[in-house]
């Protein structure tokens, strides 16, 4: 077995102090295997925002410890903090958070600019990674010209784009309709089929239910843990004969 | 990351703005501008109000005769006068001439008219006195020489005696001979109870032949080369009007000297307030240029905390948005900069509320200097503050 590409061990995270403390996480661990397809579901509260910034970078872990690809993430600096969150995470956020009047194609590539890849071949991945959401023929639009789910597929092209150990997606789906949820959905399916380890957060069961192991999340602490499909098999939803990349 | 690349993100992050960048630049060269502007105008006044009291004839001194008539003692005399021309002794003299005058009577057509002061003098007095022929022409240095009769009328003679046509050419009668007009002076304001342009000036020799004879003379206007000479042409003319009038040491000197110290006070003073004024003018507008260049700069980078957060997320080290956004306040407030100064040069080639402004090297380059300075400051402050910000932070940041 493969060293695990998350591992979280006793995480606690609290906001605020005195009475107004807030235990948003209270000790949750956690192991995701490379090729997994994760879905953390549970209500406003649980959690589960806290713990996806944490596992994203984006905010500190409390006490605990977190491994990222093997890397103690509470001890790096905030260089190294900026090199993991380019080359390891691929972060989706429910609100897109696309650069304004930036083309599609600029702001897929705009991690590999920080990851300083040549132009050329910056351009000619990014192109890939929209092709492979299937937005090749918007490359040139700004984001206020795409609809709300093409603007999150964009997103998940600028994601992917660095080929990240970890794709994690915060209500990817939350602010779209049903056929946009169901394009970015598969998308994420592919990703999974691909090979991809994906871990996403959600409050739908419908999302939950597509992923290859459903973890519920109440009052800061992991109540259920289920595989709903092995690991090494395509997730449930996606088309089998179109693989990504 | 290459800086060329960090500048290709700046550049691409000014123009995703277009029109933040524009206002952000139109705030700083209003700044620049009003500042070179306003100093620009208050020195200008100055330098009109100083130009007005020159005009006065701040640089020049009058010799006259202590005694009564020159009935006591040496007198002034043309030679007197021709000695003070002596470019070893006196440097700094520019032009000395002698002066005779008396009242006259002007004769024209059976018309006639009472001069207080016929002036007898040398053609460098026109100058020399800030008395410059508005119609016409003064006479000449030859026809001084020559003795030829020939006569510059003021203002008010020659409304008198030609009360319709035009002076210039025509013969007046002065003590029984006949002066040939060749111009009228400019008009000149009156100082004090005397009009000014109640007199007449005709060429020395011309007037002692027929008015006053071969006396003393009255006065001797001496022309100093520059308004800040004037005292060190005192000192000079009394030492050598003390030596040629043979004056001993203490005893009173039978001549006085006049000059325009009251004057060069006057205006000393005047540039001093303007000082002030400028100074205080400056300030002012820098201040308040410099706080609609903070204000904007603060909005400008605050409004794209979110896209900083974005970009930290994305991975995008601290020191390369600072870069980003230390490069792009620095194009807006040098481009800025430079527009105001255009601005502020093209619109003192205009006159305004009357007033020519002239540009004061020292405060381009104050005006230049403080703004760009606010614009990297408070561009760079709050960058750096977001850059700093853990990146869930910078994402909520409303």
């Amino acid at each position: 077995m493969t060293r695990p590409v998350l591992e979280v061990r006793g995480l606690r995270k609290t906001y605020g102090t005195g009475e107004a403390t807030v235990h948003a996480l209270r000790g949750v661990s956690l192991l995701v295997e490379r090729g997994d397809y994760v879905a953390v579901m549970g209500s406003s509260g649980s959690g589960k925002s806290t713990l996806m910034n944490i596992l994203g970078a984006l905010d500190g872990p409390g006490s605990g410890t977190y491994l990222l690809d093997g890397v103690d993430v509470s001890r790096l600096a905030d260089r190294q903090l900026a090199l993991a969150r380019n080359r390891l995470i691929g972060f989706i956020f429910q609100a897109f958070n696309l650069i304004p009047r930036t083309s599609a194609l600029a702001n897929v590539e705009l991690p590999l600019a920080y990851a300083g890849v040549r132009p050329r071949q910056r351009r000619e991945r990014a192109m890939a990674a929209l092709a492979l959401v299937g937005l090749a023929d918007r490359a040139r639009h700004e984001p206020n010209q795409l609809s709300g789910g093409q603007q999150q597929r964009v997103a998940v092209a600028r994601a992917l784009v660095t080929e990240p150990a970890l794709l994690l997606a915060d209500e990817p789906t939350g602010n779209l309709d049903t056929r946009s949820t169901a394009d970015v959905l598969e998308v994420f399916d592919q990703l999974s089929a691909a090979g991809r380890t994906i871990v996403l957060i959600t409050h739908e069961p419908e999302v939950g239910d597509r992923a290859k192991r459903l973890i519920r999340l109440v009052d800061g602490r992991i109540v259920t843990d289920v595989r709903q499909s092995p690991l090494d098999r395509v997730p449930v939803g996606a088309r089998p004969g179109r693989p990504g990349r | 990351m290459s800086f060329a690349e960090v500048l290709r993100f700046a550049l691409r992050g000014l123009a995703a703005n277009k029109l933040r960048s524009a206002l952000t630049m139109l705030g700083i060269l209003i700044g620049v501008a009003a500042v070179i502007l306003l100093v620009a105008v208050g020195n200008g006044s100055a330098q009109a109000i100083n130009e007005r009291i020159e005009a006065l004839g701040t640089n020049t001194v009058t010799v006259m005769s202590a005694g009564r008539g020159g009935s006591t003692g040496p007198a002034l005399t043309e030679p007197v006068a021709d000695a003070l021309a002596d470019p070893q002794l006196a440097p700094d003299v520019a032009a000395v001439s002698p002066v005779v005058s008396a009242a006259a009577t002007l004769t024209f057509a059976g018309a006639d008219h009472d001069v207080n002061q016929f002036v007898g003098t040398t053609a460098s007095w026109f100058a020399s006195s800030n008395t410059p022929v508005g119609s016409g022409s003064a006479f000449t240095a030859d026809d001084e020489a020559q003795g030829r009769r020939v006569v510059v009328l003021g203002r008010t003679v020659a409304e008198e005696l030609f009360p319709r046509a035009d002076p210039v050419g025509q013969q007046v009668t002065v003590g029984g001979a006949l002066f040939t007009v060749t111009g009228v002076l400019a008009p000149k304001s009156s100082t004090g109870f005397q009009d000014g342009n109640d007199t007449a000036v005709a060429p020395l020799a011309a007037v002692r032949q027929v008015v006053t004879g071969y006396g003393a003379l009255t006065s001797i206007l001496v022309r100093a080369k520059s308004p800040d000479r004037v005292d060190a042409v005192q000192a000079q003319v009394a030492t050598i009007l003390n030596q040629r009038l043979a004056v001993a040491a203490g005893a009173t000197a039978p001549y006085r000297i006049q000059n325009a110290s009251q004057l060069l006070a006057t205006q000393t003073e005047t540039a001093d307030t303007f000082t002030t004024l400028l100074g205080a003018v400056a300030a002012i507008s820098l201040l308040v240029g410099g706080i609609g260049i903070t204000n904007i700069m603060l909005v400008t980078v605050t409004e794209r905390t979110r896209e900083i957060g974005i970009r930290k997320a994305l991975g995008a080290p601290r020191r390369v948005i600072l870069t980003q956004f230390l490069i792009e306040a620095t194009l807006l407030s040098v481009l800025g900069g430079a527009l105001g100064v255009a601005a502020a040069l093209a619109g003192s080639s205009f006159s305004i509320v009357g007033v020519q402004p002239v540009i004061v090297p020292s405060s381009v380059g104050l005006a230049l200097g403080v703004s760009i300075a606010i614009g990297l400051f408070f561009g760079g402050l709050p960058a750096a503050r977001a850059a700093r910000l853990r990146p869930i932070d910078a994402l909520r940041y409303e």
